[in-house]
């Protein structure tokens, strides 16, 4: 679940660390108010769940309340990575001395939280390992042990941090590890972190993504935020409410699967034969028949949908209640593009009579289903 | 001979009181697997198949002298349920259980690490050693048959995909592994190679990867420095776009890291041939050995 900019700087504040004064805005008069509150020059920034919202126009610099209520105006009818702007957030200009780059993501091959944090902040931590990856620090959390206050204070030091800023920046890594753990974050960031002429440090700016598997822990936070943990589409929502894995892309072949692996494989395979798929719709384990029809159905309510590849390999799934569902969705009238199923495994002699009766084409490799339906998908284009 | 199962391996099943537990366990037991107790807190007495269901892991290697554990409890308490076949000495600990969070994963992963225990998974399909008739797993035994080449996977029904045309070609399998879906699992694909490389019976590797992390780069650059035995490679993702899960967590293009072209690269670098398509394996193998 990622968080939107004003959620994580809320945990931020609960944890005792420094942003800049400010707040949030729904429509442009509230933003002015918001920048009279402040009382100095804004920054107005777009609330979306999207990185490179700089660059996209979404932050702009307002020296008065009557120049953030123009620009709120502005960036709230704007879209950005296609997602509309619903909100701004209005905080004080910060005098800047210096950008620092902190973040704590997991590295999966050690298995363990890292803290990584840089004196050149600013520009996006890829960019910089480009760039200047020796400016970058990392540190490993030992997962027994967790982050500790000293670890945090080298971290500072190695950043070439000196005198009593040792002390402000680690208790800022400290803070952000505290939070991590206690959220179960899987990635944070705050590029930048701000040091300010007067010699404060303060989160300009907040990424926080909590691991979706861990929201059951954190009924309370996001009923607090009151909105859905995931944006997502009437499809998107349909097939998560029935476990299923599903990804929208931009070709024109759905491919119904078990398995995200081979999922994935289909689609490659797919593309192997000139094909371009529409759809990763993953049906998980044992799927019976009404789950069949029902993941058809969810493929079927995307418009690029022009054919349809069903691909099961059948273990503890099996092949005749695959045929069933897909009968019954026929007999429904669900399918209105052409079909090919391919299906081995368990039971796969049943399914296939079945199928073979109701006159629905049926093979054996995935092959020869994948070539088959990039033949069917162009007749149709 | 075989890796992690052998025809030695005592088996407790962990959560073997509910439905997926259950339905696996009689699936196991008809393959040939021996699993010895059950364990479900509050349940015991009970009886599973026939099998004695226990209150803790402790008690059910006690009463059965039991080696490995392969774990079915749901996701909020899987990550102690791994604890507590940790605490309990079994191994291998197999964590079937799909959406793990990952903070609890990296605490049993490193637990396990410090007794020297291997964890396989979570979001396994598990492991299946076809010559001794024992499958500490949900693969479906009947498209794997015993033979010498090692089989590791970061997924489920592809690997039954290959196996299956494995077994159509002729060509058998010593061990067949999946190692998790997750970011973050237990054992991961180059101790995997590590592991096989020790087993004198396998004399040949199909590494089947996905989009997301560099695992298979990692085990190509030590299967090029150290492992001499053929090893063929498939990659799932080539087509996935960035930035979206592809239905396993850990099967995600971040930015420009991730990617089926990396992976390949680097497996073709280190002289490893990948397939394009799943049925292509069974054939450069047999090229290849």
């Amino acid at each position: 679940m990622k968080l939107f900019e004003h959620e994580a700087k809320e945990i931020f504040r609960t944890f005792k660390m420094p942003t800049p004064p400010g707040g949030f805005a729904k429509t442009s008069a509230e933003a002015k108010k918001r920048a009279i509150e402040v009382g100095k020059p804004v920054v107005v920034k777009a609330l979306v769940l999207s990185g490179k919202r700089g660059k996209a126009g979404g932050v702009k610099f307002a020296d008065t309340p009557e120049e953030a209520e123009k620009f709120a105006e502005e960036i709230l009818a704007m879209r950005i990575n296609d997602l509309p702007v619903e909100a701004v957030l209005i905080e004080e200009k910060l005098d800047i001395q210096q950008e620092i780059y902190a973040g704590i993501t997991i590295d999966r091959n050690e298995r363990k939280y890292v803290v990584i944090g840089s004196a050149a902040g600013g520009m996006s931590i890829e960019e910089l390992a480009e760039e200047s990856p020796e400016k970058i620090v990392k540190m490993h959390v030992d997962p027994s042990l967790g982050f500790q206050a000293y670890e945090a204070r080298e971290m500072a030091i190695a950043m070439g941090f000196k005198g009593k800023q040792i002390n402000q920046l680690g208790s800022f890594f400290l803070k952000l590890w505290n939070i991590v753990d206690a959220f179960d974050v899987e990635l944070t960031e705050i590029n930048p972190l701000i040091l300010a002429k007067d010699g404060r440090f303060l989160a300009a700016d907040a990424r926080l993504n909590i691991d979706d598997n861990s929201l059951y822990r954190h009924k309370d936070f996001i009923e607090k935020i009151k909105r859905e943990p995931v944006e997502q589409n009437e499809r998107e929502r349909l097939a998560t409410e029935n476990d299923m894995a599903y990804v929208e892309l931009d070709g024109n072949i759905a491919c119904i699967c078990n398995g995200a692996g081979l999922t994935m494989a289909t689609l490659d395979a797919v593309s192997v034969y000139g094909g371009k798929a529409s759809t990763f719709l993953d049906l998980g384990g044992g799927a019976d028949a009404e789950r069949v029809e029902r993941g058809i159905e969810i493929a079927m309510m995307y418009s690029n949908v022009k054919a349809i590849l069903v691909n099961i390999m059948a273990g503890i799934t099996r092949c005749d209640d695959v045929a069933k569902g897909i009968l019954s969705a026929r007999d429904d009238g669900d399918i209105k593009v052409p079909l090919v199923i391919r299906m081995v495994g368990t039971n796969e002699e049943e399914g296939q009579e079945l199928l073979t009766k109701a006159g629905i084409p049926f093979l054996k490799t995935m092959e020869d289903a994948a070539s088959k339906i990039v033949e069917l998908a162009k007749e149709v284009a | 001979m075989a890796i992690l199962v052998d025809k030695d391996t005592r088996v407790i099943v962990q959560g073997i009181t509910g439905g997926q537990g259950t339905f696996h366990s009689g699936s196991m037991l008809e393959y040939g697997t021996k699993i010895v107790a059950g364990v479900t807190p509050g349940k015991a007495g009970e009886s599973i198949h026939g099998i004695p269901v226990f209150d803790s892991v402790r008690e059910a290697k006690d009463a059965h002298d039991a080696t490995a554990s392969i774990i079915f409890v749901p996701a909020p308490f899987a990550g102690d349920a791994a604890m507590e076949a940790i605490a309990a000495d079994l191994n291998p600990v197999v964590v079937i259980t799909e959406h793990v969070p990952v903070k609890d994963e990296i605490r049993m992963i490193h637990e396990a690490k410090r007794k020297g225990i291997t964890v396989i998974g979570p979001n396994t399909p598990g492991v299946i050693t076809p010559g001794a008739k024992q499958k500490v797993a949900i693969m479906p035994g009947h498209v794997f048959s015993a033979g010498n080449v090692g089989l590791m996977s970061r997924s489920g029904t592809l690997t039954y995909e290959i196996a299956a045309g494995m077994t159509n070609a002729g060509i058998g399998i010593s061990t067949a592994l999946g190692l998790g879906g997750d970011p973050c699992v237990g054992l991961t694909t180059i101790e995997a190679v590590k592991l096989f490389e020790q087993d004198k019976d396998t004399k040949a590797l199909v590494v089947v990867g996905e989009i997301g992390g560099d695992a298979e780069e990692r085990a190509a650059a030590y299967i090029k420095k150290n492992y001499d035995l053929p090893v063929v490679g498939f990659i799932a993702g080539r087509t996935a776009p960035p930035g979206k899960r592809m239905g396993h967590a850990g099967a995600i293009i971040s930015g420009s890291s991730g990617t089926a072209a990396a992976k390949i690269k680097a497996m073709n670098d280190a002289g490893i041939p990948v397939a394009e398509k799943p049925s292509d394996v069974a054939r450069l193998l047999k090229e290849n050995m």
